[in-house]
C-alpha cells in the first residue's frame, strides 16, 4: 500500500462571503503555504462588500447577531483540532472560543448598559441608545493569531458593524481558517472580510478610504505607521483606535470599551402630552 | 405685523472693564508673548472691551498652572469636594444670570430672550447636573475606579459661547481634570466673567484657566506636548486639522463639529406645529447652530401649504436689537460669518434655487441677514450640501418616507435630524434609519445636561451631556 498524497488546500481571501484570489494574481510564502498577497484594490472592494452587508447585518435583531456569533463559537470549537495543526496553542483556541461565546452574549445586552432614558427637565421622551458606526478596518495583531484576530472581530461585528481585516502577516492562516469557520455559521457574507497581505500596503488604503467609517490600528507596531494611518483616518474623522502596547494581556476580560469604541449613541426627543 | 414699543433689557447690570487679561492660575495677568484685540458688539460694531492674545509662552504658563493644579490639589481632591465646588459655581451662574445672559447678547448678538431663558439656564443646569457624578464616578459605567485623563484643552465656538463653555468645563472637572480653555476670538466676554466666578467661588488656582485669543492660541494649546485631552467644538475643516495633530500622540480626542441637518415633514404632522418647528429649527440663535435644521424636507403633497404657512410665520419674526426682549433672530455674529453667509446664498441664487424674505427693515450698522428660505433646491446645490451656519433654509422635497431617509442621509455631517408626523410607528421606523445623534421628533433644538449631544460622521466623535459625557474626560 502507497501512503495517500494529501490533498492540500489553497489560502485565499475573504470577500463578500467569497474565497477570491487576490485581483493582483500575487501570492507570498509564509507558513509554509502560498497565501494572497491582497493589494489596494482588493481593500478597496472588501470596503464595498463590507458597506453593502451593513443594512442587513445593523438591521437584524440583536437576538439574530448573538445566535449567529454562538454559532461561530460552536464551529471553532468543531475546529479546534484544524487550528492546533497550523500551530496555534489549544489553550489559545479555547480562550478564542470561549471570547466569541462571551461576545455572543454581549447582543442582546450591552444597549442596555451603554444607553438608557435621559431625565430631562421637561415633559419629553429621551433616550439614548448605541448604533453601530458602519464600516470597520482593523489591521489585526501580529500574534497571538488567532485569539488576538477574534478579539479584535468579536467585538466590532456583534453590535452590528462589518469589518475589513487586515490579517497578521506573518501568521494569516488562522485567520483564513477562521474565515472559513465564519463562512459556515450563517454570518451574511460581507460581515468580515479578511485580507492577508502585506499590512504597509492595505492598512494605508482602509485608512485613506472615504467609505469606512472607524479603524482599529490595535496590531500597528510601527509607530510611524500608527501615526501615518491615524492622519489618513482624519480626512473624514474615523473613528480610531490606536495601537495596543506590547505587553498588552490578550488573556484578560476585555470589558465593554472595545466595542463602545466602535458604536455611535443615538439620542431620540419626543413630546409628552396629550 | 403689529408695532410694539421697545422694550429693552438695561445694560447696566454689566460692569465692562476697558480691558480684560489672561486669567492663569487663579489671576488675571498681561499675555507674555500675545497681543491683543478688540471685542465688538455685532449689532452695533461697538468696541466693548481689549482683551489680550494668548502668544506661545502665555500657553505654556496656563498648561503648568494646570498641570500644577491636577497634581497638587484637584487630582488628589475627593470627588466630595470637588462636587461642592462645582455646586457653587452653579449657584453663582444662577445669581448672576441676568449679568452674564447681557453681556451673552452685547458680545454675541443673539436675542436677550434666548440668552436669558435659554443659554444662562442650560449653563447653570449643565454644572449643577456634573456637580452631582464628581462624587458617584464609580457608579457611572465605566469601572470601578475610573480615572481622569489629566490637563484638557478645550477649544470652544462663538454661537452659544457660555453654554459651549459649560459643556466643556463642567463634565471635565467633575472628573477629576484641571482645563485650559480658549473661548471664541469674536466672543470671549462671558468667559472672562467666568473667570471672575471661579475666583468668587474659591475654586483652587490653575484648576480652571481662561486664555482668550485666535486660531494661532488654539493651535499652540491643542498641539501643546502637556496636554492629556483635546475637546474642540466647531467647524468640521477645524476638526480634521486637529485630528491630525493629535495623531501619534496619547492625546484623547473629543469633536463636535459641523451639521446639515435634515428636517422633515410628512404630510400628516400638524402643520402649524411643524412650521413652528422649522423656524425654531433654522431661525433660532440666527441659524448659528451646528444642529440647525437646515435642510427643510417636506412631502410634496403639502409642500405649498407648509410654505406658505412658513412665509407667514417667518413674516412675523422681529429682527433686531438684541437686546429688546421682542426680539426673535439677533444679530450675526461678525463681519466674517456675514460674508460666508452672503457667498453661500448667492451661490444659491446662481445655481438656480430660489430666494425669498420677508420684508425686513434692517439696522443701519451692525451685522444683519434677513431670515431666507430656498426653494427649488436639489441635492446637488451648495445650500444643500454646505453649512451656512446662517437663518438660511433651504427646502427640499419628497414623496416616501425611503426617499426621505435616503435624501436626509445623504451628506456627510451627521449631528441631528428633525421628524414631523403624527404616526408613531413612522417615527420609530425613520429615527432607527436616519444617521445623526440627535434626532428631535415632533419638535426641534432641544437641549439638556442629562442627553447626550454629539455627531455621526464628520460631526465628529464623542457625546457631550448625560453619563456618556463623562465617558471623554476619563481614563476609559
Amino acid at each position: 500500500m502507497s501512503e495517500r498524497v494529501a490533498v492540500r488546500k489553497t489560502y485565499k481571501l475573504f470577500i463578500g462571503g467569497k474565497f477570491p484570489r487576490s485581483e493582483s494574481g500575487r501570492s507570498y510564502l509564509v507558513q509554509s503555504s502560498n497565501v494572497s498577497l491582497a493589494s489596494r484594490k482588493d481593500a478597496r472592494d472588501a470596503v464595498v462588500a463590507a458597506r453593502a452587508a451593513v443594512k442587513g447585518w445593523a438591521g437584524a435583531t440583536a437576538y439574530n447577531r448573538g445566535q449567529i456569533l454562538y454559532r461561530a463559537a460552536e464551529m471553532l470549537e468543531g475546529r479546534r483540532e484544524q487550528f492546533v495543526a497550523l500551530g496555534i496553542p489549544g489553550d489559545e483556541v479555547d480562550a478564542a472560543v470561549d471570547r466569541w461565546v462571551w461576545y455572543a452574549g454581549w447582543a442582546d445586552k450591552l444597549a442596555q448598559v451603554y444607553g438608557g432614558a435621559n431625565p430631562v427637565a421637561g415633559p419629553y421622551f429621551n433616550i439614548s441608545a448605541p448604533e453601530p458606526t458602519g464600516v470597520v478596518a482593523v489591521v489585526a495583531p501580529e500574534r497571538p493569531a488567532l485569539l488576538g484576530l477574534v478579539s479584535v472581530i468579536a467585538p466590532a461585528i456583534v453590535t452590528g458593524n462589518t469589518v475589513v481585516v487586515a490579517a497578521s502577516a506573518t501568521e494569516p492562516l488562522a485567520a483564513v481558517t477562521l474565515a472559513e469557520v465564519l463562512a459556515t455559521s450563517d454570518l451574511p457574507g460581507g460581515v468580515v472580510n479578511i485580507l492577508t497581505g502585506a499590512i504597509t500596503e492595505t492598512a494605508p488604503t482602509l485608512a485613506a478610504h472615504m467609505d469606512v467609517n472607524a479603524i482599529d490600528l490595535t496590531g500597528v507596531t510601527d509607530a510611524a505607521l500608527a501615526t501615518d494611518l491615524e492622519v489618513k483616518a482624519a480626512e473624514n474623522l474615523k473613528r480610531v483606535l490606536r495601537p495596543a502596547p506590547a505587553d498588552h494581556d490578550w488573556t484578560a476580560d476585555p470589558g465593554v470599551a472595545p466595542m463602545t469604541a466602535l458604536l455611535e449613541t443615538k439620542t431620540v426627543w419626543h413630546p409628552k402630552g396629550v | 405685523m403689529f408695532e410694539y414699543a421697545p422694550a429693552p433689557e438695561s445694560r447696566s447690570v454689566v460692569d465692562l472693564k476697558p480691558s480684560y487679561g489672561l486669567f492663569i492660575d487663579g489671576k488675571f495677568v498681561d499675555p507674555t508673548d500675545g497681543g491683543s484685540f478688540k471685542s465688538i458688539n455685532p449689532a452695533s460694531e461697538e468696541v466693548l472691551a481689549e482683551v489680550a492674545e494668548a502668544g506661545a509662552q502665555d500657553v505654556e504658563r496656563a498648561v503648568r498652572a494646570a498641570r500644577k493644579a491636577y497634581d497638587k490639589v484637584w487630582g488628589p481632591m475627593p470627588g466630595r469636594d470637588r462636587a461642592k465646588y462645582l455646586y457653587r459655581i452653579a449657584r453663582l451662574i444662577q445669581e448672576r444670570s441676568r449679568e452674564l445672559a447681557v453681556l451673552e447678547s452685547l458680545d454675541n448678538g443673539k436675542p436677550i430672550r434666548e440668552s436669558r431663558d435659554v443659554d444662562l439656564p442650560l449653563v447653570a443646569a449643565h454644572f449643577f447636573y456634573y456637580a452631582g457624578w464628581a462624587d458617584k464616578l464609580p457608579h457611572a459605567g465605566f469601572g470601578a475606579n475610573p480615572r481622569p485623563i489629566g490637563v484638557a484643552a478645550q477649544v470652544i465656538p462663538w454661537n452659544f459661547p457660555l453654554l459651549m463653555l459649560a459643556w466643556k468645563i463642567a463634565p471635565a472637572l467633575a472628573a477629576g481634570n484641571t482645563v485650559v480653555l480658549k473661548p471664541a476670538e469674536t466672543t470671549p466676554l462671558t468667559a472672562l466673567l467666568f473667570a471672575e466666578i471661579c475666583q468668587q467661588a474659591e475654586l483652587p488656582a490653575g484648576v480652571v484657566n481662561i486664555l482668550t485669543g485666535a486660531g494661532d492660541t488654539g493651535r499652540a494649546l491643542v498641539e501643546h506636548p502637556g496636554v492629556d485631552k483635546v475637546a474642540f467644538t466647531g467647524s468640521t475643516d477645524v476638526g480634521r486639522a486637529i485630528a491630525r495633530s493629535v495623531a501619534g500622540t496619547s492625546k484623547k480626542l473629543t469633536l463636535e463639529l459641523g451639521g446639515k441637518a435634515a428636517n422633515i415633514v410628512f404630510d400628516d404632522a400638524p402643520i402649524d406645529q411643524a412650521v413652528e418647528g422649522i423656524v425654531n429649527g433654522i431661525f433660532f440663535n440666527q441659524g448659528h447652530v451646528c444642529c440647525a435644521g437646515s435642510r427643510l424636507l417636506v412631502q410634496e403633497n403639502v409642500a405649498d401649504r407648509v410654505l406658505e404657512s412658513l412665509k407667514r410665520r417667518m413674516a412675523q419674526l422681529r429682527v433686531g436689537d438684541p437686546l429688546d426682549k421682542n426680539t426673535d433672530v439677533g444679530a450675526i455674529n461678525s463681519a466674517a460669518q456675514l460674508e460666508r453667509i452672503r457667498e453661500l446664498s448667492d451661490a444659491g441664487s446662481a445655481e438656480g434655487a430660489e430666494r425669498w424674505s420677508p420684508p425686513c427693515d434692517l439696522p443701519d450698522r451692525g451685522f444683519w441677514f434677513a431670515p431666507t428660505i430656498f426653494t427649488g433646491v436639489t441635492q446637488a446645490h451648495r445650500i444643500a450640501r454646505e453649512e451656512i451656519f446662517g437663518p438660511v433654509l433651504s427646502v427640499l422635497t419628497f414623496r416616501t418616507p425611503a426617499e426621505a431617509v435616503e435624501k436626509a442621509n445623504n451628506t456627510p455631517y451627521g449631528l441631528s435630524a428633525g421628524i414631523w408626523t403624527d404616526k408613531g410607528s413612522r417615527i420609530l421606523w425613520m429615527a432607527d434609519r436616519l444617521r445623526a445623534g440627535v434626532v428631535w421628533a415632533n419638535t426641534f433644538n432641544k437641549f439638556d445636561p442629562t442627553s447626550p449631544f454629539g455627531g455621526y460622521k464628520e460631526s465628529g466623535y464623542g457625546r457631550e451631556g448625560g453619563r456618556h459625557g463623562l465617558e471623554g474626560y476619563l481614563n476609559v
